[in-house]
Formats: structure tokens, sequence, C-alpha cells
């Protein structure tokens, strides 16, 4: 824990795992737990956890958020800048390359046949991550009521999301604060 | 310059308000989309293909991805930029004063309400991929024959894929790795 660690260090090492990421946040953790629990012993299995769940209900990319905040760990602000620049490096020049690639082939039949079926696949992966997200988002009646709200409003109103996610975040602090108020 | 500074800050936003990783942030794209026309919502839906199948987290491929749409290489440059920077200043700031608020009834009653609301997002960001992937909204809006809106064969093959991926857990660019080898021989 009190070792140095270089911020070229850090920077080469959340690159590493950026590279081996493929998907959303979810698939980063057994990535880090290989990197920096097994073979570099940065952190504790523990504080993984709290970092991992922290990242996930404040705002922005949860592996930016995980990589912010154990870059801070280790070289504070500057660590959370090396970690985070390392982690979003190799996105960036291998989404380029492709992009670049698609520009030129996109309007080719094959491209456009290939892009049908993946697009089916691409929907049903994401229906499939939709449980986790439900078991742990939807949890009693309060939240159920939340969830349908929102997506009335959206359809209705077409009100930003973000607008959402505050006025979901004030309900369920007045929520709570009328749970309390109320004798037992 | 100035779509970069657009490109920036619309996605510094999305950084700012889209909790919960890749996914979340697709509502928000979608929005962009119907907003300024950057790229079609089809787009999009290949972008999250892409993003998928290439290295890196999907938040972070799509906002590369989009931004390359709309302004080319330096457009995802701004675009990644200003996706990571609201999590940059945020975590930095957590990190320092984490401590004292972990316990605190209020932070975790609103993330209780956040967590609720970002179900909502993403089901809304999964009817929006729906819409293209197995229904005909163009040509029905044409006929306005109702036969002509779901595409039959799509549908079969997505509720058997979301059948095996239940079933068989491997990685997810295999099933998009065989459905694109699927898409040379079946016409979707």
């Amino acid at each position: 824990m009190k070792e140095k660690i270089s911020i070229l260090d850090l920077f080469l090492t959340f690159a590493k795992i950026g590279v081996m990421t493929f998907g959303g946040g979810y698939a980063m953790l057994p990535i880090i737990e290989r990197e920096l629990i097994d073979k570099r012993k940065w952190i504790s299995r523990q504080d993984l956890m709290d970092y991992f769940a922290l990242s996930q209900v404040t705002p922005g990319v949860i592996a930016v958020n995980t990589a912010s905040l154990l870059g801070y760990q280790k070289r504070k602000t500057f660590g959370a800048l090396a970690a985070t620049l390392g982690v979003i490096t190799p996105s960036i020049i291998i989404i380029t390359l492709i992009a670049l690639f698609l520009k030129q082939y996109m309007d080719a039949e094959l491209t456009a046949r290939l892009f049908a079926a993946i697009r089916i696949c691409v929907a049903a992966l994401i229906v499939n991550a939709l449980i986790p997200f439900f078991k742990k988002g939807i949890v009693n009646l309060f939240t159920f009521i939340i969830f349908l709200c929102c997506l009335v409003i959206y359809f209705f109103f077409k009100i930003s999301p973000a607008v959402l996610i505050v006025l979901s975040a004030l309900a369920a602090i007045i929520h709570n604060l009328l749970l309390e108020r109320r004798p037992r | 310059m100035i779509l970069h500074l657009i490109l920036y800050w619309e996605f510094f936003k999305i950084g700012l308000f889209a909790a919960g990783g890749g996914l979340a942030t697709l509502p928000f794209l979608y929005q962009l989309s119907f907003k300024t026309g950057w790229f079609t919502t089809a787009q999009i839906a290949d972008m999250i293909a892409v993003s998928e199948i290439t290295p890196g987290p999907l938040g972070i491929n799509m906002a590369t991805f989009s931004g390359f749409n709309t302004a080319g290489i330096s457009g995802g440059l701004s675009a990644t930029l200003g996706i990571i920077t609201p999590s940059l200043i945020i975590m930095v700031i957590i990190a320092g004063i984490m401590h004292k608020f972990t316990g605190n009834k209020y932070v975790k009653a609103a993330f209780t309400g956040l967590r609720a609301a970002v179900c909502a997002l993403i089901t809304i960001a999964v009817w929006e991929i729906l819409k293209i992937a197995l229904f005909n909204f163009p040509l029905y809006t044409k006929t306005s024959d109702i036969s002509d809106l779901p595409l039959v064969k799509n549908i079969i093959f997505f509720i058997l894929l979301v059948l095996l991926l239940r079933k068989i857990k491997v990685h997810p660019a295999v099933f998009i790795f065989f459905s694109a080898v699927l898409g040379l021989f079946v016409k979707f």
C-alpha cells in the first residue's frame, strides 16, 4: 500500500485493463481482480467491492469512475487522471480505426446484411443484461412506482433523461423524509 | 471548432447524468440523435454492436464512435474527453471525502430513486433498439397495414437468442460473431 507507484505505471496498467475489457463496466471487474489484486497486490478485494459499488451509483461510465477512484488512492489527483486516461486510450485508438474502416465499407450490401443480424443480437444481449439492473433497481413498491412514472413521463412528454434522474432522486429523498415523520 | 465544443459539452452532460455504465448512456444518445441529427438511431444500434465486440468500456467506445460519426477523428476525441471529465472531477471529490458519507441515510435514499430511474431509462433504450431491429415502422407508416409492421423472421431469431443467452454463458462477442455469420446466409 505504501510503496510509490509511478504515474506511468498507473497509466499503462489501466491501458492494459482497457484493452482487456469487452462490453460494459461489469465486464471490467474480473480483469481488475486479476491485474490489481492477484498480480500487483495494489488493493484488497474489499476495497475493490467498495469502489465498484460507488462507481455504479455515481454519474458517469463505470469503468472511468472505478479507474479514477483507484488512481486517486495511489497518487491522488494525478493518479486519477493517469488511470482514467489509461483506461480510455485503447478505446479511442481502436474505435477510431474501426470507424474509419466502416465509413469506407458501410454502404456495401454485405455490411448492411451483417449489421441487420448483429442488431438483433445486440437487442437480445441488452434485454438479457436488463435483468440484473431490475434486480438491483426495483426492490419494492416505491421503486416500482418511480420506474413506471419515469416510463410514462418519458413517452408522453419526452423529458430529458437527466431531469428524470434528478426528479427520481428527489422523490426518493422526500419519500424517506415522509417515512421518518410517520409515527411507528 | 464550435462543433467540437458542442460535442464536448453534450458528452460532458452524458457523463454527468448517465449513472450505471455504458448501457445507461443509450437513452442520452437517442435523445442526442433526435435533437441534433448527428447520427441516426440505426447507426446507434451499429455502434453498440461494434462497441461490444471491440476492447474497451462500452460507454467510452460509444462516445468515441458517436463523436467520430459527427466530426471525424478529433470529434471522437472531444466526445470521449467530454464524457470522462465529470467522472474525474466527481470521483476525485468523492475519493477525498468518501468516509464521511457512506452511512448517510439521505444519500442512500437518493440512490434508491436513482437506480429505479436508471431501470426505466434502460427500458426506453431497449425499446428504441427493438423498434429498428424487429419492426418495420417506415413501411408501416407508408402502408398503414399492421401486417407490414412486425419482421417475423427477426422476432423469431430474437426470441431464440434471448433463450440461448440465458442457457449458454459465453462471451457476448461469440453471439455477435455467430449472428453476423448467420447474416451472411439469411437476409434479416
